[in-house]
């Protein structure tokens, strides 16, 4: 018998802002533990909150993209729990009133299906640190430099049906906050992170149980763990047991999952407004400010290149979906002066390259000024595409730029036609059998026969002849000789 | 415990403790002594008596004979701030930078904090001396001082008798003539029923004219800190500079602060008085009542009009108080666990236990009581029966007093149902306890300034009159009271066994 | 409403404090009273009236982007219990 899987998706986004959401402490990844903990993030007493309004005009700016409603009026509340990662031991977010209502957001699948996935809102609330799990004799670290961040969650309803739609919605989403530069979607740095809701029911039946998956960081997990879960429960029901209500965590390395806490654990986290803080009221002067401001979104970027590059919807897709990756195709695409090849080039050596280092476009070895030097080279004929792969290689390797490359390596192709006209006359002239074969070949079979001349004459000329010269003179001077 | 005053060359500066604040500046001006001589006065009378009262927790000599020097260079530099070189003390609720801020708990003991609250610094450039941080009940959970981890604070006007609470400390102090001045704060009465039983001088300004930076919190959406001294003109000296807008607390108010003092000698003509019913109904001490009634009279003969009025929701304020700030103290007490600052139990033997023992050892009773009782109120399924419903009746309390100050500009009745009780009276009941902020919860409930003056004495024990204004009608309450105090001499009486001999 | 052991021992569980096995039953009762005082709530009538959380109107001022903290860690961790290499330390932390 069929089973339906059924995916909700709750997404945290770290916001793009400089300090705090409630304090001046900076935001900046990766410094010395604790010294981006001011009194307010260490919960020292009598410390107050004052909410940063850039972290507002990023949820809006959110809530916009996504043609959610704002709310006039939102309030922060007291999410209740002990964790030494959460120096109040309760956590500031937003229940009843958050600051984006519903909305939507469109996904494309890769058989060109379009659905619509709806969001049932999303909130503001501040990042908890970080317990560092090495020994210090037998005690855990804890590093408060993340506390405070400002976050974004979006909470989607169950409208995910499978694992690719789950991908697309998340792929989606990590476009939209990043072309709105609200996020800078390092999954890697945890800058965007995934629970995942998944259950599975005959078709036409009522929800099954679910069970959440926390704090996934890349979209491969993503896929392997709602895969892994999802056969999971399905075999799990079919053995005559029942999915538990439960949260879980996956490992990504080791593609298992265990569960992390059920139900009966849960906490009752006593939700309740911060006293410490006053709603925030908006009025549509403030929000339409801020609409104004938007930048180009994914969908009317995927629009226009396919109208203005004369991409296919799906190459489209693919290089308009990320920001950093349409900044970086626009940029190259300009340069080079070709955009057909640039496409190529991003959408295979390249994505191939930072796809097997798990590394993404922004911090590539290879800019797009670098890419499209090359490109420049493959087009006026100073390279074959061979040598380009070897020049691509060698830019990844941070060797400099196309024309260095070139330079250093001796690679440019020779396109002088005197030059080929007589390396193609002396292998004609050393090759008396295999022109008379040629001679007497059969029309239709000739083509085929070319291969050992051209052959020869990239031999000759160390393989720096180049090919489609080579190709044109020497048909034309074979032929001369029939 | 009891002193006489005997014949003593040093006359001059035994009558330093009795000066007012206003006194004291108009004698510094004047060059009659020095902020080094009358800190040092004080500092030995804390020495000398305060083993009797347990005011203070912590002493600052040293420190505070540094500002008083500094603060006479500037005088003589002819740079004398508002406060330049008056001793003041700070309820130990208000953190102080490289200063034990104990909030009164076990749990803070060790706590050194490193920063000022903003009313600390707020007196600090004022130029303002500090003696000492006082004694409070834990975490201000109290109304009688007895919760305190240092141990109770005695009335100096009987030392068998609580002072009030929870800021018992800076009462007791400014009762025994230990310090001219102190801050405290009020999130049920905790200034206002502690003035009264001390026989003192105290004002709850309006939610948000105080910022609460830096200020422990219990009840964040009811505390407020505010001045306590002898004399309504000298609470208006301290409330120019303890109130003040602070962009560091989102519910500051931005709000020019007036000068307090410019308004005192306003006469009272035309003054329309509410004297809520509910104020005088069963449970009011009869001698209590006779001295508020007489203290209104008063006022009668200075050209105010008496109106009576209703708060009919006055009964339903200390449940609703004892559902929102138990519940708001549950969550704002969560982050004393051990981890980063403060008591951490012995050799945890895992992150639960180090949780569960830190707490119970850090905490006392009362304030495990109502950290508890916030819990409960907010957990799921009595959210809505509980809190929710709090916080309509908190609703309904605020609009009784908005229909009051259609009618009236003040409204007075008593600061609480009786004198001080003795000691361990009201220990093992905790309602008991709970009804002494009767008539004084509604007001933080509603954000409005209350403030306690004293107007009589019963069995020797002093009485205080409360009189509620409009929001950030401070001014005008001051005066009210100033203009009381100018034909009434109920806050010149002082307690025996406050004058010591040899205080050089 | 009755409030017996098991509750308490719930919401000590919930606020992480450890209950006394002498006093728990004293504990119980005395918050048994004070429950009982709150319980007068139940007899207003609130129908139709919005819960009110602050005293005042008045509505959050936000502030600007800028980083005004400056790294204080020495300072900080001079009074915390168990501090190394810049980390709070504490009983293992497990998931």
């Amino acid at each position: 018998m069929e089973w339906e899987t059924v995916i909700g998706l709750e997404v945290h986004a770290q916001l793009a802002t400089k300090s705090k959401i409630f304090s001046g402490s900076s935001t900046a990844f990766g410094s010395e533990p604790n010294t981006q903990a001011s009194a307010l993030d260490l919960a020292m007493p009598g410390t107050l909150p004052v909410p940063n309004e850039q972290a507002y005009r990023y949820a809006i700016m959110f809530g916009l993209a996504i043609d959610a409603d704002i709310a006039k009026t939102s309030v922060f509340e007291r999410k209740n729990y002990f964790y030494p990662d959460l120096p109040k031991a309760y956590q500031t977010t937003q229940l009843e009133k958050p600051i984006v209502g519903a909305g939507h957001v469109e996904i494309e699948l890769a058989d060109g299906t379009k659905k619509s996935i709806r969001i049932h809102h999303a909130h503001l609330e501040e990042d908890a640190g970080k317990s560092l799990h090495e020994d210090f004799h037998g005690m855990s670290g804890i590093d408060l430099n993340r506390a405070g961040t400002p976050l974004v969650e979006i909470v989607s309803e169950p409208d995910i049906r499978n694992a690719e739609e789950a991908v697309a919605f998340a792929k989606k989403l990590h476009s939209i906050v990043t072309s709105l530069g609200i996020c800078d979607g390092e999954m890697s740095q945890g800058s965007m992170r995934f629970d995942v809701n998944i259950s599975v029911r005959r078709p036409g039946e009522e929800f099954g149980t679910r069970t959440e998956t926390k704090n996934l960081n890349s979209f491969r997990f993503m896929e392997d763990c709602i895969a892994l879960e999802v056969e999971r429960q399905i075999d799990l029901i079919e053995d005559g047991g029942k999915v538990v209500q439960e949260t879980r965590l996956y490992n990504g390395d080791t593609k298992q999952a265990r569960s992390m806490r059920s139900k009966e654990e849960a906490n009752d986290y006593r939700y309740f407004p911060c006293p410490d803080l006053l709603p925030v009221v908006l009025d549509n002067d403030y929000i339409e400010s801020i609409r104004q401001t938007l930048p180009e979104l994914p969908d009317a970027r995927h629009d226009r290149f396919m109208e203005q590059y004369g991409l296919s919807s799906y190459d489209a897709n693919i290089l308009s979906g990320d920001a950093n990756m349409a900044q970086f195709f626009e940029t190259a695409a300009k340069a080079s002066g070709d955009t057909k090849l640039t496409a190529n080039w991003i959408m295979g050596e390249l994505s191939a390259r930072l796809n097997a280092e798990d590394q993404s476009i922004k911090h590539s070895p290879v800019n797009a000024e670098q890419l499209a030097g090359m490109i420049t080279r493959l087009v006026d004929g100073t390279i074959s595409s061979k040598m380009a792969k070897q020049v691509f290689e060698a830019m990844w390797n941070g060797d400099g730029n196309a024309d260095e490359i070139i330079e250093a390596k001796g690679l440019k192709q020779v396109s002088d036609s005197g030059a080929i006209e007589a390396m193609v006359d002396e292998v004609i002239a050393n090759s008396d059998k295999q022109v008379d074969n040629y001679r007497n070949a059969d029309e239709s079979k000739r083509p085929k026969m070319l291969g050992y001349f051209v052959g020869q004459i990239m031999k000759a000329s160390k393989g720096q002849a180049n090919p489609q010269q080579v190709n044109e003179i020497l048909l034309k001077k074979l032929n001369d000789l029939i | 415990m009891t002193h006489s005053i005997k014949d003593n060359p040093i006359t001059d500066k035994k009558a330093m403790h009795q000066k007012t604040i206003a006194d004291i500046i108009a004698g510094l001006n004047a060059g009659e002594f020095t902020s080094v001589e009358i800190t040092q006065h004080y500092l030995n009378r804390i020495k000398q008596l305060d083993g009797t009262y347990n005011s203070f927790i912590t002493v600052n000599e040293e420190s505070a004979l540094a500002q008083a020097e500094a603060a006479d260079k500037r005088r003589a530099e002819g740079d004398a701030p508002a406060l330049c070189g008056v001793p003041i003390a700070h309820k130990d609720i208000f953190c102080t930078n490289g200063v034990r801020t104990s909030c009164g708990s076990k749990m803070l003991d060790n706590f050194v904090p490193p920063y000022d609250a903003t009313v600390v610094e707020n007196f600090a450039n004022a130029g303002a001396v500090v003696l000492g941080k006082t004694n409070m009940d834990e975490f201000a959970m109290g109304s009688s001082n007895e919760t305190s981890f240092y141990g109770p604070v005695k009335n100096p006007w009987d030392t068998n008798t609580v002072p009030g609470g929870s800021s018992g400390g800076s009462a007791a102090a400014v009762a025994a003539h230990l310090t001219p001045g102190a801050t405290a704060t009020d999130t049920g009465g905790s200034i206002r029923q502690p003035a009264a039983l001390c026989g003192i001088t105290g004002l709850k300004p309006t939610y948000g004219r105080v910022s609460r930076w830096g200020m422990i919190a219990f009840a964040s959406s009811l505390d407020q800190g505010g001045p306590m001294a002898r004399t309504a003109e000298d609470c208006a000296l301290l409330l120019n500079v303890m109130a003040s807008f602070d962009p560091k607390d989102s519910t500051s108010i931005d709000r020019e602060v007036p000068d307090y003092t410019a308004n005192l000698n306003q006469p009272l003509d035309g003054l329309k008085v509410g004297i809520p019913k509910e104020y005088f109904e069963e449970g009011l001490n009869p001698g209590t009542e006779q001295a508020v009634h007489d203290a209104l009279a008063e006022l009668e003969k200075q050209g105010a009009t008496l109106v009576s009025i209703s708060l009919p929701h006055t009964k339903l304020a200390v449940p609703a108080y004892y559902v929102i700030a138990p519940a708001e103290a549950s969550a704002n007490l969560s982050r004393f666990d051990g981890v980063r600052y403060g008591h951490r139990c012995e050799d945890p033997k895992d992150l639960r236990d180090m949780y569960m023992r830190t707490r119970a050892e850090g905490f006392g009773d009362e304030v495990k009581r109502r950290i508890l009782v916030g819990a409960y109120c907010l957990s799921a399924g009595y959210y809505d029966a509980y809190y929710r419903k709090a916080q309509q009746v908190r609703r309904l309390i605020k609009q009784d007093f908005v229909d009051a100050f259609e009618q009236v500009d003040v409204i007075m009745g008593p600061t609480s149902p009786s004198p001080a009780f003795e000691f361990g009276a009201k220990g093992d009941d905790p309602v008991a306890m709970y009804l002494e902020d009767i008539y004084t919860i509604a007001t933080n409930l509603a954000g409005l300034p209350g403030m306690s003056v004293p107007c009589g004495l019963v069995d020797d024990k002093p009485v205080g009159l409360q009189i509620i204004g409009n929001y950030f009608d401070e001014s005008r309450m001051l005066n009210v009271a100033h203009q009381f105090q100018q034909v009434t001499d109920w806050h010149q009486q002082a307690p025996t066994g406050i004058d010591v001999e040899g205080a050089e | 409403m009755t409030i017996e052991r098991t509750d308490i021992e719930k919401l000590a569980e919930l606020a992480r404090i450890e209950l006394n096995e002498a006093t728990i039953a004293e504990t119980t009762q005395s918050i048994a009273d004070v429950l009982a005082l709150v319980d007068q709530l139940q007899a207003a009538d609130t129908e139709g009236v919005e819960p009110m959380a602050h005293p005042t109107d008045a509505v959050q001022r936000l502030r600007a982007d800028e980083v005004t903290e400056t790294n204080h860690r020495e300072a900080f961790q001079a009074i915390a219990p168990a501090t190394e290499a810049g980390l709070y330390l504490v009983p293992k932390v497990i998931d």
